[in-house]
């Protein structure tokens, strides 16, 4: 026990919610890892210091784009304190996160794609002179022609940033059509078409990535990282050392913030692990806040085209999305993300007729993957805000329009996502009635303005990363003579509170105090898999997973304590460290009792859980992007003051509704919605992974604008608005307890309610993220000339788009196949391609 | 040897007080105070974001004052007295700032956590009863990405409460 307190303090803080009563759940706790945050004393990755450890520097491509002819560390090898140079030569196998883009080396072979991009790595005694050396490694490059957004990657096939993907430097395109959508626009009453342009933003975690690896005294290889994914860190690993997996053990330390940032297996990872097992010491890396900048895998810049019909009272008829990504310089998660930028338009409100086309292109700048939200933000900004403009034309307000159409419970939409519970209405009603939106909604003085938007998320990607059908999560639970339990668990800690949602779950079943619980996550070692930290799939996997193993171990001790109390199994009830007769209490054990009584009766006590989602009827190519086993609900109401002088923005308030299904630990799920509502505020005002060309004279390289935190702006303590916070508790029977997600959810509907809330106060559309001052002062401009008083993209350049899969959606009968077969285009693989893929 | 990479020349020293007690402490001239707190001292308490001054991850108190400690050479500091998270707690007990952060949510990753508390000590030293926006000011140099700041005002505050509580009684 720690010396300060219990987390569940008195009778009266029990939860009761649809008549149960919990002990745990539902309860504001102090989370199980607070103490050692609160003290320092948490062990991030940068603050492991081993004896003998050497540091790594990585020297990274001065070039956006280039091929590199020759490298030279032979200066750099003799420089006093260097133990050891890598190069590309020394780690050529490629990988990458997702199966289909194994594009990445850990030190470029022989091509750089963006500035950043890493050559060569120098091992060191001390790391300033692992720093010095890198000036004494002699690349000569050959510099290739810049590619530097998705219009110039369509306009030039040629030179390839890689050598697989469709064609030239398209990299992925995505064409999907659920019933006819030519029909749905001739039913339609109107039409609505409008571009939107959402800008790339980077995760910005305040710490850096870092990574230690060491050769165990037994010959294996041991790294501690700031990584979210363990597990795919594992698989990467094995295949680029060509090791066996076995050998490898992946200790995720606590991330000091990952947001999707520490999601990828990076090369930094690999080049320590290497080192260490060359040198046979270990090795450490921690990348400078520039170097966070160049690993990046933040949000996709998307342009994004909206065609949407919809009937006089709001009920939409079809939608029509295309977008152009920008996907920067390798693959990532890329595939999944344009597949993302497509999928969950259809789980908010009824569309009954949808098509999709998204095209990502590579560009030589840092490559772009999952951020808080992947892929949905973007268009989901476009969808609320094009239904704002539908809204103002069909003089309906827009909570009403939207509480028209929204989508129900356990439906099933039109590209196959099968629905859990869907609280959206009562998210909506909430916001309404709590910002006073009926007396504010163009009725406040120019100037001030409020704005609302919707949104849903995953709980969890039904599809894991690399196909296999084995559960998602796995839980093993110690049962301990002195009373205590220990979980064994891959989940990982990066800040959300996984361990406290599965010491929360654990000591719920089995009546006993989180702090009573100890918990070994994010070791590939000692716990079962679990994918990671990602499409907030924790809560509601790692969780199922919990319970199944807290409920087989009370099975057991309830057995032998029924035979010792001589009392039913169905009477006794597990609480307060006690199993007691529930009809009467005194009838009792200690828990350590139980578990001593169980323990004599079936030898050790251990047990374990695990979670598989259930399957999805999208079986059509693609429908692996999108299914969960429940989606979270969220709307937002976001008041606005802007200054028509200077175009500043002010945001004083916020309001928002989560559909959670039920909160775990109120503490933290709270946390978790003003976190994202913080995010995406960042996001509508401010933030912004920008690219410069340095000048003519010097290189004329495509650079990153400032890659730094103070010039890169997120919000400060005095950038952030009052949030009231409602927590929406249907409990969903997919979840643990009926919890849904938090984590991300949020995020989403803060974009468009802050555009929204703009064209509220001052009547121009900013259909464009972020909604900075400038732009606000341009089309104040426009209106003021009696122009469209709209700033935002204007044309969508022409894409070749392939024949769609044409899936018909349930209501015509579809099976959630498609019904025609689109050949892949004809052209041949090429050899190296087939290898990595297979 | 001649050649001795130069972080291994610890031809520095100074002595300062750590948290209440003195070290002694001996280092390469260049270092900050950042770096011999974590590498020379052993005090990870301490993080870093930037190491450039922007992000305030490294806030330690200098004489009672908030520091971004990136920012201040060890040299600087000695005969100074400097406060880490280390030192926050008091025989065996969490500081009241300590216990509110943990027990309302100001801290879910934790990383910024150990720079705002001290320079939330530093408020409330020179400050006892801060309101909000003075809250907002002096942590506006502390970056915190994963809570939205909002259970940080709140545990400052419970804390503000809690401690003059604690001062009254003791009076």
């Amino acid at each position: 026990m720690p010396e300060e307190k219990d987390s569940t303090k008195s009778a009266d803080s029990h939860s009761k919610a649809n008549g149960d009563e919990f002990r745990v759940i539902g309860v504001p706790r102090r989370r199980v890892d607070a103490r050692a945050k609160v003290t320092g004393q948490t062990r991030f990755a940068d603050d492991i210091f081993l004896p003998r450890m050497a540091h790594c520097k990585l020297l990274r491509s001065p070039h956006p784009h280039a091929r590199i002819r020759k490298i030279n560390a032979s200066r750099a090898l003799a420089h006093p304190g260097v133990y050891l140079v890598l190069t590309g030569k020394d780690l050529p196998i490629q990988y990458g996160i997702l199966p289909v883009s194994q594009d990445e080396q850990a030190l470029c072979v022989d091509h750089v794609r963006h500035v950043g991009d890493p050559v060569a790595a120098v091992i060191a005694r001390e790391e300033l002179t692992a720093f010095e050396a890198l000036d004494l490694i002699d690349v000569e490059y050959e510099v290739l022609k810049t590619i530097s957004n998705p219009e110039e990657a369509l306009a030039t096939p040629e030179p390839r940033i890689h050598e697989y993907g469709e064609e030239g430097n398209i990299h992925k395109l995505v064409a999907l059509e659920f019933g006819n959508v030519e029909e749905g626009f001739a039913e339609a009453d109107e039409i609505f078409e409008d571009s939107f342009f959402y800008q790339g933003n980077t995760h910005l975690p305040i710490e850096q990535h870092a990574a230690v690896a060491i050769k165990d005294p037994d010959g294996k290889l041991t790294i501690w990282s700031s990584t979210q994914t363990p597990h795919y860190l594992h698989r990467a690993l094995a295949k680029v050392l060509e090791m066996p997996a076995a050998h490898i053990r992946v200790i995720a330390t606590p991330n000091g913030g990952g947001f999707g940032g520490k999601s990828d297996p990076f090369n930094h990872e690999i080049v320590v692990a290497k080192a260490a097992l060359v040198l046979d010491r270990p090795v450490k890396i921690c990348l400078t806040r520039e170097e966070v900048f160049y690993c990046h895998r933040g949000r996709h810049p998307v342009l994004m085209k909206f065609k949407t019909g919809v009937k006089k009272d709001g009920t939409i008829t079809g939608m029509h999305l295309q977008t152009l990504i920008d996907g920067g310089a390798y693959g990532s998660y890329g595939v999944a993300s344009t597949f993302y930028c497509g999928a969950l338009q259809t789980t908010t409100y009824h569309i009954p007729r949808y098509r999709y086309e998204g095209c990502r292109t590579f560009t030589n700048k840092p490559p772009c993957g999952p951020k808080r939200g992947h892929g949905t933000p973007q268009p989901r900004f476009g969808q609320e805000v094009q239904l704002d403009k539908i809204a103002e034309k069909l003089k309906i307000d827009p909570a009403d329009l939207r509480l028209r159409i929204v989508e129900s419970s356990n439906a099933v939409t039109a590209n196959f996502f099968r629905l859990g519970t869907v609280n959206l209405a009562e998210c909506i009603r909430r916001v309404v009635q709590l910002s006073g939106w009926k007396e504010k909604f163009r009725k406040l003085p120019e100037g001030c303005g409020v704005g609302l938007a919707c949104s849903a998320y995953l709980t969890g990607a039904g599809l894991p990363i690399y196909w296999n059908s084995m559960p998602h999560s796995g839980v093993q639970l110690k049962f301990d003579r002195s009373g205590g339990v220990t979980i064994f668990c891959g989940a990982t800690e990066i800040g959300q509170g996984s361990d406290d949602v599965l010491a929360g779950i654990v000591a719920e079943v089995l009546g006993i105090d989180t702090f009573d619980v100890r918990l070994f996550t994010g070791d590939t070692d000692l716990g079962p898999v679990d994918l990671g930290s990602y499409s907030s799939r924790v809560t509601l996997m790692a969780g199922n997973a919990a319970l199944q193993a807290a409920e087989r171990g009370k099975a057991l001790l309830a057995e032998a304590v029924a035979e010792k109390l001589a009392v039913p199994r169905k009477r006794l009830r597990f609480a307060d460290r006690r199993v007691f007769d529930s009809t009467a209490p005194q009838k009792s054990v200690t828990f350590q009792e139980a578990i001593c009584l169980a323990e004599a009766r079936f030898g050790t006590i251990g047990t374990v859980g695990s979670y598989t989602p259930p399957k999805s009827p999208a079986l059509y190519k693609g429908g692996g992007v999108g299914p969960s086993p429940t989606y979270s609900y969220s709307a937002a109401v976001v008041e606005v003051e802007v200054n028509a002088t200077t175009g500043w923005i002010i945001v004083p308030k916020i309001w928002i509704a989560h559909d959670i299904g039920r909160a775990l630990n109120p503490t933290l799920a709270r946390g978790q919605v003003e976190g994202s509502v913080y995010m995406g505020l960042g996001e509508a005002l401010m933030e912004e992974q920008e690219f410069r060309r340095l000048p003519k004279r010097l290189s004329h390289a495509l650079v990153h604008k400032f890659p730094s935190i103070l010039e890169y702006k997120s919000p400060t303590s005095l950038d952030m608005p009052d949030v009231i916070t409602e927590l929406i508790e249907e409990p969903d029977p997919r979840g643990p307890f009926g919890a849904k997600e938090v984590g991300q959810g949020p995020l989403l509907p803060i974009m468009p309610a802050v555009a929204n809330a703009v064209y509220d106060a001052v009547g121009v559309r900013i259909d464009e993220v972020p909604i900075t001052p400038e732009k606000i002062m341009k089309a104040l401009a426009e209106k003021k000339a009696g122009r469209e008083p709209r700033f935002g993209p204007s044309h969508f350049p022409h894409v070749n788009w392939p024949e769609p899969l044409r899936v018909p959606p349930p209501w015509e009968g579809g099976d959630g196949n498609a019904v025609n077969d689109v050949p892949r285009r004809a052209k041949p693989r090429p050899e190296k391609e087939k290898a990595l893929t297979s | 040897m001649a050649t001795l990479p130069m972080e291994s020349q610890k031809t520095s020293q100074i002595r300062f007080t750590l948290n209440g007690e003195e070290v002694d402490v001996s280092f390469a001239p260049y270092k900050t105070l950042l770096e011999v707190l974590r590498e020379d001292l052993g005090h990870t308490g301490t993080k870093h974001g930037c190491e450039l001054g922007e992000c305030g991850a490294c806030a330690v108190l200098l004489d009672g004052k908030a520091v971004v400690s990136c920012l201040v050479l060890a040299l600087e500091c000695d005969g100074r007295q400097v406060l880490t998270v280390e030192g926050l707690g008091e025989e065996g007990k969490l500081h009241p700032l300590q216990d509110a952060f943990a027990d309302l949510g100001a801290a879910q990753c934790g990383y910024c956590t150990p720079a705002i508390l001290v320079t939330a000590k530093a408020l409330l030293d020179q400050n006892p009863h801060p309101n909000r926006d003075q809250i907002r000011e002096a942590l506006s140099g502390n970056l915190c990405r994963c809570t939205g700041y909002l259970q940080i005002f709140e545990a400052v505050e419970a804390a503000m409460v809690k401690i003059a509580g604690q001062n009254n009684s003791d009076t």
